[in-house]
């Protein structure tokens, strides 16, 4: 702790790292060639760099845990930060594009397990292109849950295709999703919901959460108040979007 | 800005620089041969040219044909590429019956193993599929919009293929990804439940064909790439069952330079009824013979069969069901130096259908000119000419190895260059 102390990036009193330090852009083109590097397949994946205590090697990868949260782009990380209290047992990762708000992230996580002992051993991020690389980081039917909130709206139709919420997309996102796992959707853009509502309605593999699905799912509340965009809405006092599909084996 | 404007000005330039392909009829009916915007095609039964009838809208190709293919059951031929025309022609009269515009450029066609679907893949990533019913013989059928089947996230798409079955579609891209989808009832609805990712090469997938045999009809993928590799994939789980790495008996390893000695696979052709695959390498003139062993799930170089003499660096290979023959094609278009705009040169192996063991050994033997079916004759039609000066096809094929790595392989840029782009960006301003 007494480098992190002198370190001004670093918060004195929560040890949490300081937000103004790693202002980026709200916007990132996910079309441009990335340089960062990717697994090459699932098995390729690293978990004892992301999840030390429950991978204290590398070779020691097969004791059968799978990462089985995906937050795609995490942001700052709120959600994940109230999911891994919430889901003690679960691995979650975060996946974000922007290279300063993951540094962020990672030492957010990293400040918070040194100031709770035991805890937030479960998360972690990644700097990627979800939109490009989501098989390069999960199997088959590996996830039960995957988060898009407040994606970045591409208002201009031109600009649709960059969007993360896209009729092909999904076909990904069904693939890495096991039967019965649920997809989250949120954003303040009322046209943004509407679009993402209207490709999971017209996805064979999703079908819509009932209300009283979503009344008794504990993540639902979480949406709106846990991530730090969210929480932005809500001091605007604006109006969000929502959309929680289940993964559906498709009829054939 | 200035220099980063004119270096895309010359890659774009380079990227111009198409190969030639070869393509032949299931039961050697005919080959085709494009080179640029040409398309040549010999009727092997008749003996002679065969000049194409295209009044769909009068034209032919307009710019570089990137992908020529015949259909399993030879009934119909697709010629796409950079003009965004996809052209359906009946093999029987060579009449083109329908004429498709894409929105964007077309990578890569595959056609249904019952000829009732075409599917073309645009530079965009996109695949899009169209209906081939109500075609019976030559009659005509109505020009029909292409429904979009499936999509890799904006990354070139550069190989189709149907699997030996029917059952899968497969579709590779230049971010090192094959993915398998189930071939839907309805593919005009899309096509949205993936099987399986085949994830291992590192770079671009350029080329997928299928190992199959009568004990094993539903077959084994293989892929070839510009990481120097061939692999073997089960495509039901995705797996890889092995990796041969063929840049040794290319002899690219003595070479000196580090970059010299990657050379991307082209091309891939599987031997009808065998378990060999002949493999087309940017730097080598000839071509490797790759056998595969079902059972064990290997693969391994069987033998190197070099050309000599000629510099002849096959761009694409072609075989059919009963031949026994391996047709090869190198060439160009759009050199910018050169005279001659669409030059092409065809060879052939031949002795592919000995049944004795070691027939890979003593077997497959480089036709000459005179030696080819219906030799001159062909040769005129598909090469364009008879003879030619050798350097041109060396300068070609340097000229078509820029061009696919400037098409495929991520720009690298030093960090000081990847900063001083970044120069205007605001927050790089809020850290000084």
């Amino acid at each position: 702790m007494s480098e992190k102390e002198a370190n001004p990036t670093f918060s004195k009193s929560t040890g949490l790292p300081r937000k103004r330090f790693y202002r980026a852009r709200a916007h990132s083109n996910p079309l441009s060639d990335s340089h960062f590097p990717v697994p090459i397949s699932p098995g390729h994946v690293d978990y004892s760099l992301h999840y030390p205590q429950h991978f204290p090697s590398s070779d020691q990868v097969d004791s059968g845990k799978k990462i089985q949260f995906a937050d795609i782009g995490c942001g700052f990380g709120g959600l994940l930060i109230s999911l891994s209290t919430l889901f003690p047992e679960t691995l979650m990762i975060g996946m974000e594009l922007r290279d300063k708000v993951t540094e962020y992230v990672k030492e957010r996580i990293l400040a918070l397990r040194v100031t709770n002992p035991g805890q937030y051993q479960n998360i972690s991020v990644v700097r990627t292109n979800s939109m490009k690389y989501i098989p390069n980081y999960f199997e088959k039917g590996q996830l039960s849950k995957m988060f898009f909130l407040f994606p970045d709206p591409h208002f201009k139709e031109k600009n649709h295709r960059r969007r993360v919420i896209s009729p092909f997309l999904l076909d990904e996102y069904a693939y890495v999703l096991e039967v019965g796992g649920i997809i989250y959707t949120i954003t303040d853009v009322e046209e943004l919901g509407d679009w993402m509502k209207a490709c999971l309605e017209n996805h064979p593999m999703f079908e819509a959460l009932t209300d009283e699905e979503l009344k008794a799912d504990p993540v639902t509340k979480l949406l709106s108040s846990a991530t730090e965009e969210g929480q932005k809405v809500d001091r605007n006092g604006g109006q969000t979007f929502r959309a929680v599909y289940r993964r559906v084996a498709p009829s054939l | 800005m200035e220099d980063a404007a004119m270096e895309n000005g010359e890659t774009n330039k380079d990227s111009e620089v198409a190969p030639a392909l070869i393509a032949v009829h299931p039961t050697q009916n005919s080959v085709a041969v494009a080179v640029g915007s040409d398309l040549r095609v010999f009727d092997l039964l008749g003996g002679c040219a065969v000049s194409l009838v295209d009044d769909s809208d009068g034209s032919l190709h307009k710019d570089s044909i990137r992908a020529i293919r015949y259909g399993a059951n030879g009934k119909l031929f697709v010629s796409a590429g950079d003009d965004k025309l996809v052209k359906i022609w009946s093999t029987e009269s060579w009449r083109c019956i329908s004429s498709l515009c894409s929105e964007k450029r077309v990578s890569a066609v595959a056609i249904s193993n019952d000829g009732s679907y075409v599917c073309f893949a645009d530079k965009f990533g996109v695949v899009w599929v169209v209906v081939v019913d109500g075609f019976n013989g030559d009659q005509d059928f109505v020009n029909k919009k292409a429904a979009p089947l499936l999509s890799h996230y904006c990354s070139i798409i550069t190989s189709l293929e149907f699997s030996p079955d029917g059952r899968f579609f497969l579709s590779a891209d230049r971010d090192s990804k094959i993915r398998v989808t189930v071939f839907p009832k309805k593919p005009l609805d899309g096509a949205h439940e993936i099987q399986s990712f085949s994830l291992g090469h590192t770079e671009f997938v350029s080329c997928l064909a299928f190992v199959c045999t009568h004990e094993c009809p539903q077959g084994f993928l293989v892929s070839g790439s510009g990481d120097s590799t061939v692999r073997l994939w089960d495509i039901s789980s995705g797996s890889l069952l092995d990796t041969c790495d063929i840049r040794e008996k290319a002899g690219l390893l003595e070479s000196k330079e580090i970059e010299d000695r990657y050379a991307a696979v082209t091309d891939l052709c599987t031997i009808p009824d065998s378990t060999l695959v002949a493999v087309a390498v940017q730097s080598l003139q000839g071509i490797i013979l790759l056998s595969c062993d079902l059972s064990a799930q290997t693969l391994y170089v069987a033998k190197v069969v070099s050309i000599k003499g000629d510099a002849f660096i096959p761009t694409s290979l072609g075989t059919s069901f009963s031949s026994g023959l391996l047709w090869m094609v190198t060439g160009a278009s759009n050199l910018h130096d050169s005279q001659h705009p669409c030059l092409s040169r065809v060879k052939v192996i031949s002795g592919f259908k000995e049944s004795s063991p070691d027939f890979v050994q003593h077997g497959p033997i480089v036709l000459e000119d005179d030696e080819i079916p219906r030799s001159e004759k062909l040769l005129e039609k598909l090469q364009g000419r008879v003879s030619f000066d050798k350097n041109y096809f060396l300068t070609a094929a340097e000229a078509l190895k820029t061009s696919m790595s400037n098409l495929l392989i991520k720009k690298q840029y030093s960090t000081e260059k990847r900063e001083f782009r970044k120069r205007g960006r605001n927050d790089k301003k809020i850290k000084k």
